[in-house]
């Protein structure tokens, strides 16, 4: 564990050395003043409690999780790795002309690998002085280097593109520091904290109800899990596609009868910022299989 | 900012005497019928008329009714996949009077304010989606009926 967090924070500071493309140049700095400070005080460290929806999945759910041939997310990835290397864009740029192929270390002519970016987001955007998720980090990129619509939130190409991205990251452990006080992000952190222990909808429930009191317990035909956020973007069945950390949002919201959110919304990109430290430390799944 | 005042009232409503008919829900929802609460009991039917234990266990399974068995393992063994998250409930016409389960209907909460259980009938949740806004989760004498069905449990 030690280990792969030391080689994330080299790599995300290797990130700020060249900005020349970084669509995020902000996002970079303030990551690596968080990383600077990766253990011990304001419950910082790495979560030993953390387990993700893996440990409560089947059998035969895992080994297609496992198996990248077998992994129905997969396809949406090898869509994103075309449209990653085209320059058909208004811009005429390409992912790969600024930040080199995907599992490129050094990040290519930017400097920002695209390893280490599903372990380390949503990170804080000085622009908006708000979180920034993987996805709008994408149209980010999209809208000003490429000179593009961005992708529309849930649609194959974003889903395919999170997936390429988060998928770099395999294995590397969550980190967050933004309950840290002095963090960019705190304040997000914690409206998305009372986000998640505000009983909501008619059912009256908050996620902790669910996730905190019951996980591992049994909820009609499901076992809950905590309720983690290290596989997204998640294949699920019951979807018969991919979907984002959004959708499963909009989802458990939906069965306890409460008002949903947007994709991309303020609320639900404060409650991502929240989970990414309920997780941190757990290994980056993406792209995960589930029930 | 009115619509929370409004909200706040039917909460407060739901405690002690339910205002009956103060505000009407759209064309297929029912007022609340008011009632009163006795030391942590309703003993009065909400409906004033008995509940129908039959149609309260169809209710229990109901998944967009009860879905008592998301939670509860019940003597219902024609259906599969009985949630573990409350007691089982196979003697509760021995353990609670009519009185008690009516109150567990209505507002577990009045017990153990911390209970993950619903409050079934009760309206003034946070956020709650517009199409079950003022709603409550089951109407009066569905609980008559799930309250009828529970004492038959023994
Ligand atoms: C009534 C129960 C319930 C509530 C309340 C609830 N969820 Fe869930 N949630 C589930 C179930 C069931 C699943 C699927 C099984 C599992 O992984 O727990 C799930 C799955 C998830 C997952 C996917 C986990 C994975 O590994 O794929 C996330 C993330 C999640 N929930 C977040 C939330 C958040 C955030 C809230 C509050 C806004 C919330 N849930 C409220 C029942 C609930
Ligand atoms: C989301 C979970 C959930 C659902 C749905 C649910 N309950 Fe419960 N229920 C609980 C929990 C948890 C308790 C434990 C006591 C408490 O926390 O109040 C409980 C307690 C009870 C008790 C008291 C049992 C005892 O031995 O103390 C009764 C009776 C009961 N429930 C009936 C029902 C009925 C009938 C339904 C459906 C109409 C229902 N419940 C739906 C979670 C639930």
């Amino acid at each position: 564990m030690k280990k792969l967090i030391t080689t994330a924070i080299a790599l995300m500071s290797a990130g700020l050395l060249v900005a020349a493309c970084s669509a995020g140049d902000s996002n970079m700095s303030a990551g690596d003043s968080n990383m600077s400070k990766s253990t011990g005080e304001n419950g910082i460290s790495d979560n030993p409690d953390a387990w993700s929806g893996y440990q409560t999945a089947r059998e035969g759910v895992r080994a297609m999780n496992d198996d990248d041939f077998e992994n129905p997310v997969m396809p949406y990835v090898d869509l994103a790795a075309n449209i990653y290397d085209s320059r058909d864009n208004k811009g005429n740029i390409s992912c790969a002309d600024c930040h080199g192929a995907p599992e490129d270390e050094t990040g290519g002519r930017s400097g920002i690998p695209m390893k280490g970016v599903g372990a380390s987001y949503p990170r804080f955007n000085a622009d908006t002085g708000k979180p920034i998720n993987v996805e709008l980090q994408i149209n980010k990129c999209r809208e000003e280097r490429q000179v593009e619509k961005g992708f529309k939130y849930e649609s194959d190409e974003m889903l395919g593109m999170t997936a390429l991205v988060n998928y770099q990251s395999r294995g590397m452990p969550v980190v967050s520091t933004a309950a840290n006080p002095d963090d960019e992000l705190h304040s997000a952190w914690q409206t998305g904290k009372d986000f998640y222990y505000q009983r909501r909808g008619q059912l009256d429930m908050g996620c902790n109800n669910c996730h905190e009191d019951n996980a591992e317990n049994i909820i009609r035909a499901e076992t809950l899990s905590q309720g983690q956020s290290n596989g997204f973007p998640t294949y699920r069945f019951k979807w018969q596609k991919p979907g984002s950390l959004h959708r499963r949002f909009r989802g458990c919201n939906k069965n306890i009868r409460a008002a949903n959110f947007n994709y991309g919304s303020d609320e639900y990109l404060n409650l991502e910022t929240y989970l990414a430290w309920r997780g941190r430390g757990l290994p980056v799944e993406a792209p995960a299989v589930r029930k | 900012m009115k619509n929370k005042k409004l909200l706040a009232k039917l909460s407060a409503a739901a405690f002690g005497v339910a205002v009956a008919g103060a505000i009407s829900f759209g064309a297929q929802a029912e007022e609340m019928v008011s009632f009163e609460i006795v030391d942590e009991t309703i003993p009065q039917s909400l409906t004033g008329k008995a509940g129908d234990p039959v149609a309260g266990r169809k209710t229990a399974i109901n998944r967009k009714k009860g879905n008592c068995l998301a939670c509860h393992v019940m003597p219902i063994p024609e259906q599969q996949f009985h949630g573990l998250i409350g007691p089982t409930l196979d003697d509760t016409g021995d353990r609670f009077t009519e009185a008690e389960l009516r109150m567990r209907m209505v507002d577990s909460k009045v017990f153990d304010e911390s209970t993950m259980m619903p409050s079934f009938y009760k309206t003034g949740q946070h956020m709650v989606l517009k199409k079950f806004v003022g709603k409550t989760i089951l109407s009066a004498q569905e609980v008559e009926d799930v309250v009828a069905y529970l004492m038959t449990l023994k």
